[in-house]
């Protein structure tokens, strides 16, 4: 009975707090938002422990119909991402915004409504809720991205908006068509239903298509990307973090989830094709771009947009039947894992030097770079791990994928990772060098910023460099072989 | 006590650096102690790992990394020739840096990095398999970057970006070979004899991978190793304060690469089966080729450590050709030049950070006279540039010797005449500045000297060091101060003594020999 309350818990309990800590005073939110963020380590730790996979359906409707949550190793990796990201940012963000300050009393509420949205994206086992989930996280972004009201940051935010809406009206249409195709929005039962029926009809290519463009969209896929560099560069720092290390994720793994579904149905290895293109495009693309940036924020930025593009390449080879689609699954899990980290630790650790230095120029941060040095301890960690240098979760990443590029007899994919690192690198060492630059003349001397904005980068940065060590037990933990095509007994 | 020599090798170093990171700059005492400290607990790890292996005592070490594949940290004959020469010399050069940068300032960074830069080579020696010893010789690439850009000026950034693009490109092709090999066999342990040796015929991969993945090795070890036309970088690493100089040529990064191209070729691939594969003969040809060329280019430097630079790149690569010599006698040349070359070089860039730091000499065409002004110093310079060349007894005739012989063993007549040549282009380009230094009156006034602060028409040039570094206040007559003379002259010391006492037991030949004969007798 507690078992299956826990699910909705993990979606419903932070809509409250979100909803409470709009209502309540600026004491009392603060101790609510500690209980919140508490019973949610309970309930993930409540999802970890149980031995079988939860499932719960809502409102006593079973599958076809009613609303199903399912927790999977994918769905609770995530939960466990998203926990570790939100405690760092909510502690960040109760010392980084001022007391009293309009822009906290804005950001609370929009953050705690972001991660009932991202949960429910996560564990969401039908069409239909994917829709909703994905238009909550989407509202609550924007939202997050505008908070500060200055120009730039709502000519961000609307465009953003656009964006967004666009994506969720193809994925509704692509919900609405799939379910005309197969008679159900139960996200498992659409591969059986489309291998029932031999040849799939052409609708539901054209859903697939949708729903890929839409997603893609989302995840900021160049070239559809053009919306994320000024949403992340230009939000507050805290919402930043959140941005590039959740809500770019969340749609990934819905592309990923329908995609493991239609595998099997459809011959998808051109379409796969493509998509590795388009990333091995964008990590390009976005590379070049960071090393072309002048302010750290976007720097980072265009980073997302480069780091997105490696989420793309396995599935090239995540096909049925297909040699290494086990690792290249994990490969792809690993390196969500390890961009999440690293880069809201990588974010949280710029704001402290924006904020110690007031400018947000690479150049004016060299002052910063010296008062600050937890946070460029923070930084320069989250970098090894962006890189993929040993012993970081990036380098376990980026290990999986070359090792499933040469089992898939593949190995052209090896030159663009190994090109990949050495022009992460570029941009990286663009702020490491900071550090060795004389700081003398113009730079007064300002006090030090609270401690604890540092440390919260730290721990993320931290978890994310020597994540490596802990690769070979997430991966048994992971199980990728398990999550392919279990209908089909692949 | 046994289980923790080997962890508490590396802690030493790691733990030591990571606690001098937060010291305050003024600390000086603490940060000494610590440094001082941790370098001499390192060399007694090191000490009774030795004993320990003579006593029949295996260290061995595995800890989960990434799915499939174990961090293995083990003590094997090859790694401890390695660890004893890291952890002398980390010693020595510790008490000389912190003569060194005495008033300079970020010294709690520098040691720092310092340290780390230690762990990590601790961390190559004692590898047991591809990942692990990947894993530390990438922490050596960003280890090392700051401190060879410490000095922050642009130049120097320019010269650290070079740096990064030749050591994080060579990593990058490591990472491919690796990645590749353990794709096709399954991880890869170091095995005396080799591990791909060691295969069952059935299980090896074709002949044309397996030569495909040797060039591979060799380019991306290369790079560190400094085999032209990889070498790009390392006369531009000169930027760096003598003490990073001094470590970088003589255990550090030159050195991670060579032993890396020696590891690959004994224990992974094997010398009889890389000898089989045919791939032998091309390293040789690079490294005689990078041995001639690096002679050359050093005879034209005027700049005194860009000729040491120079000077490294050629003789580094004995190692290399040494190495791909089949024969024992070329594996006792190669493997005991490893050793002997770190030695000899690093006495020479002491003293070469002494006569910067006292006298403010940089150049070649300076140093007129300079043995009368600091004759320890200058001793200790004649002694390195002698094994350099290979006249005996210094270390270096032994290593000549013993590659001479493998020439001859392994039927590679034209090797002898590289070797000669080189050892010619050595004098050539070592006697002229001893006799200058012996035999030429001293100028009225030195460049820079210490204590002075006067600019006696001394241009700066590019490579200036005095510029950021306050010189150490040593005496105005007389050598180099205390700190910085003293592990010169035991640099010095070890260095004839490596010669003259090559064939007492545990000397570095002896144990050569030992590694040797494992690595030929076992299948």
């Amino acid at each position: 009975m507690t078992e299956g309350l826990l699910l909705p818990l993990l979606v419903l309990w932070p809509l409250l707090v979100g909803l409470s800590v709009y209502a309540l005073p600026e004491r009392a939110s603060a101790a609510l938002q500690v209980l919140g963020t508490v019973v949610m380590v309970g309930l993930v730790a409540g999802v970890l422990a149980s031995p079988e996979p939860l499932r719960a359906a809502l409102g006593g409707w079973a599958a076809p119909l009613g609303i199903g949550l399912h927790a999977d190793r994918l769905a609770q990796a995530m939960l466990v991402l998203t926990l570790l990201v939100y405690v760092a940012v909510l502690l960040y963000a109760q010392a980084y915004f001022a007391h009293g300050s309009e822009l906290a009393r804005r950001f609370w509420p929009l953050a705690w409504m972001l991660w009932a949205g991202l949960n429910a994206g996560y564990l969401s086992a039908d069409l239909f809720n994917l829709y909703v989930a994905l238009e909550l996280v989407g509202l609550a972004a924007v939202g997050l991205t505008a908070l500060t009201g200055q120009s730039t940051a709502l000519a961000a935010a609307l465009r953003y908006l656009l964006a967004a809406l666009l994506a969720s009206n193809l994925f509704l249409l692509a919900v609405v068509l799939l379910y005309a195709a197969t008679g159900s929005l139960a996200l498992d039962s659409i591969g059986a239903h489309l291998a029932a029926v031999g040849t799939a009809p052409w609708y539901a290519k054209l859903a697939l298509a949708l729903a890929l463009v839409a997603l893609a969209l989302k995840t900021a896929l160049a070239p559809l990307h053009f919306w994320l560099p000024a949403a992340h560069g230009n939000a507050v720092t805290p919402v930043s973090a959140l941005l590039s290390a959740l809500v770019l994720k969340v749609s990934l793994l819905i592309l990923l989830r329908l995609w493991l579904e239609f595998a099997p149905a459809l011959d998808l290895a051109a379409l796969g094709l493509l998509l590795a293109l388009l990333g091995m495009l964008a990590s390009i693309w976005g590379g070049v771009l960071a090393l072309t940036q002048r302010k750290i924020k976007m720097l980072i930025a265009y980073s997302s947009v480069s780091q997105v593009g490696y989420l793309f390449l396995p599935f090239a080879w995540l096909l049925p039947g297909g040699l290494g689609a086990a690792l290249a699954l994990e490969a792809t899990l690993l390196h969500l894992l390890a961009h999440g980290l690293a880069k809201a630790a990588m974010f949280l650790a710029a704001g402290v030097l924006v904020l110690s230095a007031g400018r947000d120029d690479l150049v004016s941060l060299r002052g910063a770079v010296a008062r600050e040095p937890l946070a460029f301890a923070a930084l320069t960690l989250a970098g090894v791990s962006l890189i993929g240098l040993p012993p970081s979760l990036g380098f376990a990443a980026k290990w999986q994928m070359m090792q499933a590029a040469l089992l898939a007899d593949q190995w052209p994919w090896l030159l663009w990772l190994l090109g990949g690192t050495l022009l992460s690198a570029a941009y990286v060492f663009r702020v490491l060098r900071l550090a060795f630059l004389p700081t003398s003349e113009g730079f007064e001397a300002r006090a030090p910023l609270p401690q604890r904005l540092s440390l919260c980068a730290l721990a993320l940065a931290l978890l994310a460099a020597l994540g490596g060590f802990g690769s070979a037990a997430l991966s048994d933990w992971l199980a990728a072989e398990t999550l392919l095509w279990p209908g089909s007994g692949a | 006590m046994n289980d923790w020599l080997l962890p508490l090798t590396l802690a030493s170093s790691l733990l030591a650096g990571l606690v001098i990171f937060f010291l305050p700059e003024r600390s000086v005492g603490w940060r000494s102690a610590l440094n001082l400290g941790a370098a001499l607990l390192k060399l007694a790890c090191v000490g009774g790992m030795l004993w320990g292996t003579h006593q029949g005592i295996s260290y061995e070490l595995r800890l989960p990394f990434l799915p499939g594949h174990e961090l293995l940290l083990r003590a094997d004959p090859l790694g401890l020739l390695f660890v004893t020469l890291s952890a002398v010399l980390w010693l020595l050069t510790t008490v000389y840096a912190i003569g060194y940068l005495e008033n300079s300032p970020n010294r709690s960074r520098f040691f720092g990095f310092f340290s780390l830069c230690v762990t990590a080579t601790v961390g190559i020696a004692l590898s047991g398999n591809l990942l692990t010893f990947f894993l530390f010789y990438e922490l050596l690439t960003l280890a090392t970057y700051p401190l060879v850009v410490h000095r922050g000026t642009p130049h120097v950034l320019q010269a650290g970006a070079r740096y990064l693009a030749y050591t994080l490109g060579g990593g990058v092709v490591l990472l491919a070979a690796i990645v590749w090999l353990q794709t096709l066999v399954g991880p890869v342990e170091f095995q005396a004899g080799g591990a791909l040796a060691a295969l069952d015929a059935s299980a090896t991969p074709e002949a044309w991978m397996l030569v495909a993945i040797f060039a591979l090795f060799i380019a991306g070890l290369g790079v560190k190793a400094a085999l032209a036309p990889l070498h790009g970088w390392l006369p531009q690493a000169m930027v760096a304060p003598a003490p990073v100089s001094a470590l970088l040529h003589a255990v550090a990064v030159v050195k991670a690469g060579a032993f890396g191209i020696v590891r690959v070729v004994y224990e992974v691939f094997g010398i009889e089966f890389a000898h089989s594969l045919g791939v032998l003969l091309p390293l040789a040809v690079v490294a005689s080729i990078t041995i001639i060329f690096g002679s050359l280019r050093a005879l034209t430097q005027d700049d005194l450590k860009r000729r040491l630079a120079y000077s490294t790149v050629s003789q580094v690569s004995y190692i290399a050709l040494g190495v791909a010599l089949f024969g024992p006698a070329g594996t006792i040349g190669g493997l005991v030049h490893l050793v002997h070359q770190g030695i000899m070089k690093i006495t020479l860039f002491f003293c070469a950070g002494n006569y910067a730091q006292t006298l403010g000499v940089h150049r070649v065409s300076q140093m007129a006279g300079i043995g009368r002004r600091m004759p320890w110093t200058t001793a200790a310079f004649s002694i390195g540039a002698l094994g350099m060349i290979g006249v005996p007894p210094v270390a270096g005739f032994v290593s000549k010797w013993y590659l001479g012989l493998g020439a001859i063993e392994s039927g590679l007549g034209w090797v002898l005449a590289v070797l000669l040549f080189s050892s010619l282009l050595n004098a050539a380009y070592f006697l002229p500045i001893l006799r200058l230094a012996w035999f030429e009156p001293p100028p009225p006034h030195w460049p820079h000297e210490a204590g002075h602060g006067s600019e006696h028409g001394a241009t700066p040039g590019p490579d200036q060091e005095s510029a950021h570094d306050p010189p150490a206040v040593p005496p105005r007559t007389g050598d180099a101060a205390p700190l910085l003379l003293l592990p010169t002259l035991c640099a010095a010391a070890l260095a004839l003594l490596a010669g003259l006492a090559a064939g007492v037991p545990l000397s570095p030949l002896d144990w050569v020999k030992f590694i040797t004969a494992t690595e030929y007798l076992l299948p």
